[in-house]
């Protein structure tokens, strides 16, 4: 009890500090309205989010937030609160495709990230700090998670091995038991073709044919009998938790918390983890005074101390490369995150770049093509 | 009291026999106590008492639905007791009719036919004949629905009938209609009845419909026959205070035995009065008696002498048409009724004057004590 | 009694006319005026839910209907091209000509100031993958095209052409904009650009236009007979007269920003036929495309085709969800019929209490319920281990109960049971049971009876529960796609993905209307086999 009371009365001082020192760099918002409705995902993501952005911000600003946790819906509703012409959210945090999408669909705002956003502490303009991260013009990315393999590591049938890279997702023979994998192509093609020999350059290359799809497909079908298609992240970390599945594909801060929060019999393998943000949309056609609270939110909440903090909450990594040197320990486990962050070097030997282009030209084919090999 | 729920015609090969039986739902009190009842076949008997006297439970326990908790049912000299509904081939006519709502008149009434096998000539020549009866030859391709109340019931006596049963039942077949053609209806089953000759239990809580239709009247209470004989009997001669009560307007009278003669006694009624009345079932002298006197036996200032002379104040007339209804105050009962007939002669009697009223010791019946 | 004798007496003088009221108005004229007030008064009292079902039912359904077909957004963003593109054979294996390729940059320039060319890009690929892209990186390039050539060529032949007077001439001329469409409609972007890029209205009196209107310009004069320039040159409007002039004989001498290889170094997909064959098949305001690609056909250079194979989905998905539908309702009727004739003939205390065990589904989220059968049905679930454990089943011969299509039917037979007990309680509470006595006393065996008797009358609510689990059933998508794995999906599901995720609305909506037609058709099969007046819902 005293301890705990301990550690959070630290983070309550610490709080405070960097609270003061944000507030000697934050600019004062000048017209802008006095609440912001924010739709995120919810759950322990929305957690940190209020911990390391709003609860400061509020502190700061006195601004009266609005949480709302419909983030898994925010493109069809984005879309029809457009169609209405009635917007009634000022930031909304999605992943980039749909960021892409949004963007594409004059949903989302265009944001200047050197304009509109704090550099990092040394100067280094935000473009440059994000760098490639930034993938489209309306996005400002806020955190890097991945989709990596977890599995269990007491299954009898292996006879002590553990798989190594992610071609044992493929092997059957070595590792048999149930896969459980997401019910849409993407990664999945991609991990299918870089297991039948495909070099990861020419991953996207090979995909844009019919050929390629369809031996990422015929890839797949090896396994397909023993697949558990799963459609919300929370599944993969039941199913192994369960044993109904002995190796599956997941969010990475899903697998932490099976991992070190529920302890359960399950490792990572973090060989070809497939690379993905979260961030920031801004929707299009706000009125001037919201737009310029939100921006004014925005450049604090994705300023290199603020991604830094919010690795304290969940195990995923901030967008910033400043931030990495800031990342911490977990608020409640006191556990070092670093070496739980998809972004740390021993983690990240073998990673895939996920080709955002690629697919939001592609995923509606490629998915209509998916689902029809699946039903056969 | 049992003793006279005997049955006076003891007929062997009796179509119905109940051999002490009893019923008792909750186990705790019986419904029906120990009935005995032989019904000849070709009779029309009636089971007639108030709701919850045992009269319906004697008749599912006939058509089986219900078992009976001690004793026999004979049907045709054969216990019953294990023979299912199905089998005992018994008509049944129910209190709503139940005609199967999804059949036409016709196919209700082929239903008992097909199921007995008959071929299909067959069966429609005895759902014609079987609808002649009842009058609705033309409405053989209607729903129930479609169809008013009274015709719905001569459905339904059809349909129990169309199977040609010895015995039908029938469980207040006519509590349904309005007055008048409930009247229509009891002479028109009491027409089948005759010229088919089957022998029916019907349950009723309708006295005039007992007394107009059946050869014998049984009257239940509190799981007892109280009385089984033939309407007249019933009515002339009731056994006890309950059947004289029930069947009929009744002027009760209640005093003292203080002497008995043959079949005549003498009676101090509780204001003082003495009467002479037959002797029923009656105790020794000093018992208390009811004496139960028809209204319609009773003359107003009588011209002759009567055995019996009372002085009665008019409390109220009312007008009836073909009688006059007269209410007195008679030997401290203050609802005492006369029925005047309408001769178009008689000065209308005045109200609080007193008049002399005079009836025959015969009419006057000294029965069982009451309250 | 005074009214009716009125009636008769004024009926045998008034003949034809018919009764009059004491008042002497013809009484069927008063009768309707009676009627009608009563009418309107009714009216008024349903109103709101009259609004109410026209705006949560009937105006949902016609928006989905329209949104299958409708497709303005091609025209609305690129007009001019769609104009330009109109007389182009796309059988011809040859690129449009310049003229489109001029058309689509005057229009992209518009539609990337405005920032509506993705989405168009986002329409266009659900046709033809990859397009978006081709739209997504022209977007920031188009500014940079050279577009001044054809400006250029105009000053030189007569400086006036580089003034805002000649353009005041060309828009006031009597073959504007008839003769000049593609450059009226340049001028149409080149005001909506203006406004959008200096925030103000353009004034035409101090302006002239960007380079993409003089191509245009070009255009229009290349397509027209040399005899048409000479009309204007000689026309009586002497400003005109004056301004093309020097014109004749010299259009072909105008030189070309040569958009089309500019479009190509741009972005390659700008040179590929199929692209082109897309955007011309694309144009109308109405089109078939949603409905073929919920039919999994497509229209290629041979007319309506089905797809490859490997594409083929949703003709399965339909028939799919029609037959699990139908399963779902026969296994509820199996389920419920026990169930609710229970219900049905127990006291009322115990029939309540059943109720309530059949009503609890109801009170915890579907979410759950669902969860609850994962752990009941998985391979390492309770079902399973129990079987295990009594030695029905081997360790390795684990029953797969979920995430195929036995999961669906078990999962949605459950959640929907209680819309098929509950039609089915309240019809059987009305079956009154001296129908079995009387078919029983006629002699009848208890199968006989139930068959000939019982069940007949239990129809009505086997029809009612039956149209409402297979109407919901084909709806649902939830619970399928939780426990459906890949073989138990419905067709709702694809739905739901183009409604949240591909945001391809009009797909969804050419489903939901076919779904919506498969319903109509089943329900009317339904009235011609059962009778819909055989239906009891309460």
């Amino acid at each position: 009890m005293k301890i705990i009371y301990g550690l959070t009365g630290a983070f309550a001082l610490s709080a405070v500090a960097m609270a003061a020192s944000a507030a000697d760099e934050l600019p004062a918002c000048e017209n802008c309205v006095d609440e912001l409705t924010i739709v995120s995902w919810g759950g322990a993501y929305s957690n940190s989010q209020i911990e390391a952005y709003s609860k400061p911000y509020d502190a700061l600003t006195g601004v009266k937030i609005i949480n709302d946790e419909s983030s898994n819906e925010a493109v069809p509703k984005l879309r029809a609160m457009n169609e209405a012409d009635n917007v009634t959210w000022d930031i909304v945090d999605v992943v980039a495709s749909d960021a892409i999408r949004l963007c594409d669909e004059g949903l989302a705002m265009e944001i200047d990230a050197d304009e509109q956003l704090a550099a990092a502490p040394d100067g280094t303009p935000a473009s440059e700090d994000f760098g490639d991260l930034l993938v489209s013009e309306c996005f400002i990315p806020q955190i890097v998670y991945s989709t990596t393999f977890g599995y269990r590591t007491d299954v009898e049938a292996w006879g002590g091995k553990t798989p190594e890279d992610i071609c044992a997702v493929f092997d059957t023979a070595t590792f048999p038991g149930k896969r459980a994998l997401e019910k849409r192509p993407i990664n999945n093609v991609e991990w299918a073709l870089i297991c039948d020999g495909v070099a990861k350059d020419d991953v996207y290359d090979v995909l844009s044919t019919d050929e390629g799809v369809t031996q990422a497909l015929d890839k797949l079908a090896t396994i397909k009998d023993q697949v558990i298609w799963w459609s919300a992240g929370a599944e993969t970390p039941q199913l192994l938790a369960d044993g109904e599945a002995v190796i599956g594909s997941t969010y990475n801060g899903r697998l932490f918390s099976v991992i070190e929060e529920q302890n359960q019999p399950v490792a990572m393998l973090w060989d070809a983890q497939v690379f993905d943000l979260d961030g920031w949309i801004i929707p299009a056609g706000l009125s001037e005074e919201r737009k310029n609270r939100a921006l004014h939110y925005i450049m604090f909440a994705t300023d290199t101390q603020r991604l830094a903090d919010q690795s304290k909450y969940i195990s995923y990594g901030p967008a910033r490369k400043s931030s990495a040197p800031l990342v911490g320990k977990h608020a409640e486990l006191g556990i070092d995150m670093a070496p739980h962050m998809p972004t740390d070097p021993a983690n990240a030997t073998n990673t895939f770049l996920y080709n955002y282009e690629w697919w939001a030209d592609n995923r509606d084919d490629l998915d209509a093509k998916f689902q029809s090999w699946l039903s056969q | 009291m049992n003793a006279t729920a005997q049955s006076s015609t003891e007929v062997r090969g009796a179509a119905v026999r109940f051999d002490h039986v009893q019923k008792s739902y909750d186990g705790v009190t019986l419904v029906v106590k120990d009935l005995n009842l032989d019904i000849a076949p070709g009779e029309f008997v009636t089971m007639l008492g108030p709701s919850g006297s045992g009269k319906t439970t004697c008749l599912m326990m006939l058509a089986g639905f219900e078992p009976a908790t001690h004793g026999e049912i004979f049907l045709n000299d054969k216990p019953i007791n294990n023979v299912p509904p199905r089998k005992r081939g018994i008509g049944m006519v129910f209190q709503n009719y139940a005609l199967f709502p999804h059949m036409s008149v016709a196919e209700n009434l082929a239903f008992p036919l097909e199921i007995r096998k008959l071929g299909k000539s067959e069966r429609d020549a005895k759902v014609k004949r079987a609808l002649d009866m009842v009058e609705l030859g033309a409405f053989g391709n209607r729903r129930p629905a479609q169809l008013s109340g009274g015709q719905q019931q001569r459905v339904a006596v059809a349909r129990a009938l169309v199977f040609d049963p010895d015995l039908v039942l029938m469980d207040e077949p006519l509590g349904a209609l309005d007055k008048q053609l409930r009247e229509q209806m009891q002479y028109e089953i009491k027409h089948i009845h005759e010229s088919l000759g089957v022998s029916v239990v019907y349950v009723t809580h309708d006295q005039t419909e007992a007394l107009t239709m059946s050869d014998r009247v049984a009257v239940f209470q509190d799981g007892v026959i109280q009385q089984l004989s033939s309407p007249d009997a019933l009515y002339e001669s009731p056994q006890n205070s309950f059947v004289a009560q029930f069947i009929g307007e009744n002027n009760k009278l209640s005093g003292k035995v203080t002497a008995r003669n043959g079949d005549l006694c003498t009676l101090v009624l509780d204001d003082g009065t003495q009467v002479q009345a037959e002797a029923v079932n009656i105790g020794e002298p000093g018992a208390r008696s009811t004496i139960s006197l028809r209204p319609e036996r009773i003359e107003l200032q009588p011209s002759e002498s009567r055995d019996n002379i009372v002085d009665g104040v008019v409390k109220e007339v009312l007008y009836l048409g073909d009688h006059l209804r007269i209410v007195m105050s008679v030997a401290g009962n203050d609802e005492f009724i006369v029925k005047l007939p309408n001769g178009g002669r008689k000065t209308i009697p005045v109200e609080g004057q007193v008049y002399k009223l005079g009836w025959s010791a015969v009419d006057a019946k000294a029965l069982d004590a009451v309250g | 009694m005074s009214a009716s004798t009125t009636v008769s007496s004024t009926s045998g003088s008034s003949g034809a006319s018919g009764p009059l009221t004491n008042d002497g108005q013809p009484l069927k004229r008063s009768l309707a005026r009676a009627l009608r007030r009563e009418k309107f008064r009714a009216l008024l009292l349903i109103s709101p839910l009259l609004v109410f079902i026209l705006v949560s039912f009937v105006m949902p359904i016609g928006d989905m209907l329209f949104r299958s077909v409708e497709n303005k957004i091609v025209e609305q963003t690129i007009p001019g091209t769609v104009r330009a593109l109109a007389s182009w054979d796309a059988d011809s294996a040859e690129l449009p000509d310049e003229a489109v390729f001029a058309a689509l940059a005057d229009d992209m320039m518009l539609a990337q100031e405005i920032k509506i060319h993705t989405r168009l890009g986002s329409r266009l690929n659900y046709d033809q993958p990859g397009i978006s892209s081709v739209f997504r990186k022209s977007g920031r390039k188009i500014k940079g095209l050279d577009h001044e050539a054809a400006m250029a060529g105009f000053i030189a032949i007569d400086p006036a052409w580089g003034t805002p007077e000649a353009w005041t001439t060309l828009r006031n001329m009597k073959a504007w904009p008839g003769k000049f469409p593609a450059t009226a409609q340049s001028w149409d972007n080149w005001k909506a650009w203006y406004l959008s890029e200096e925030k103000e209205e353009l004034d035409p009196a101090t302006t002239i236009p960007h380079g993409f209107t003089y191509a245009a310009l070009y255009h229009d004069l290349a397509a027209m007979p040399a005899s048409s320039i000479d009309a204007f040159a000689t026309s009586k409007n002497t400003d005109a007269a004056a301004l093309f002039k020097n014109l004749v004989g010299q259009v072909d001498s105008i030189p070309s920003d040569d958009f089309k290889a500019q479009f190509a170094d741009i972005e390659k997909g700008w040179a590929e036929l199929d692209n082109w064959q897309a955007i011309q098949r694309l144009s109308p305001r109405i089109v078939d495309s949603y409905f073929l690609a919920a039919i999994d056909a497509e229209r290629t250079a041979e007319g309506i085709e089905s797809k490859p194979d490997n594409e083929r989905l949703y003709l399965k998905l339909f028939v799919r969800t029609i037959f699990m539908s139908l399963v779902i309702t026969g296994s509820c009727i199996l389920l419920g019929y026990p169930v609710a004739y229970l219900l049905a003939n127990l006291s009322v205390r115990a029939s309540n209490m059943v109720l309530i065990l059949v009503l609890l589904p109801f009170w915890t989220s579907l979410l759950v319920r669902t969860s609850a059968w994962k752990v009941l049905l998985q391979q390492q679930g309770v079902i399973n281990d129990l079987l295990v454990w009594a030695g029905v089943i081997n360790e390795a011969g684990r029953l797969v109960m979920i995430n195929n299509m036995t999961g669906t039917i078990i999962a949605m037979t459950h959640i929907l049971l209680p819309f098929m007990i509950l039609p089915l309680f309240s019809v059987m509470k009305t079956i009154s049971p001296t129908y079995m006595r009387a078919a029983k006393s006629m002699g009848a065996s208890d199968s006989l009876a139930f068959w000939r008797i019982y069940f007949p009358n239990t129809v009505p609510g086997i029809g009612a529960g039956s149209i409402l689990v297979f109407i919901l059933s084909i709806g649902y998508y939830i619970t399928p796609e939780l426990v459906g794995g890949t073989t138990g999906v419905f067709i709702s599901n694809r739905i739901a993905y183009h409604i949240s995720s591909s945001l391809n609305w009009g797909l969804a909506a050419a489903l939901g209307s076919i779904l919506l037609i498969l319903v109509l058709a089943l329900y009317w099969t339904y009235d011609r086999i059962v009778g819909i007046d055989n239906v009891k819902l309460g």
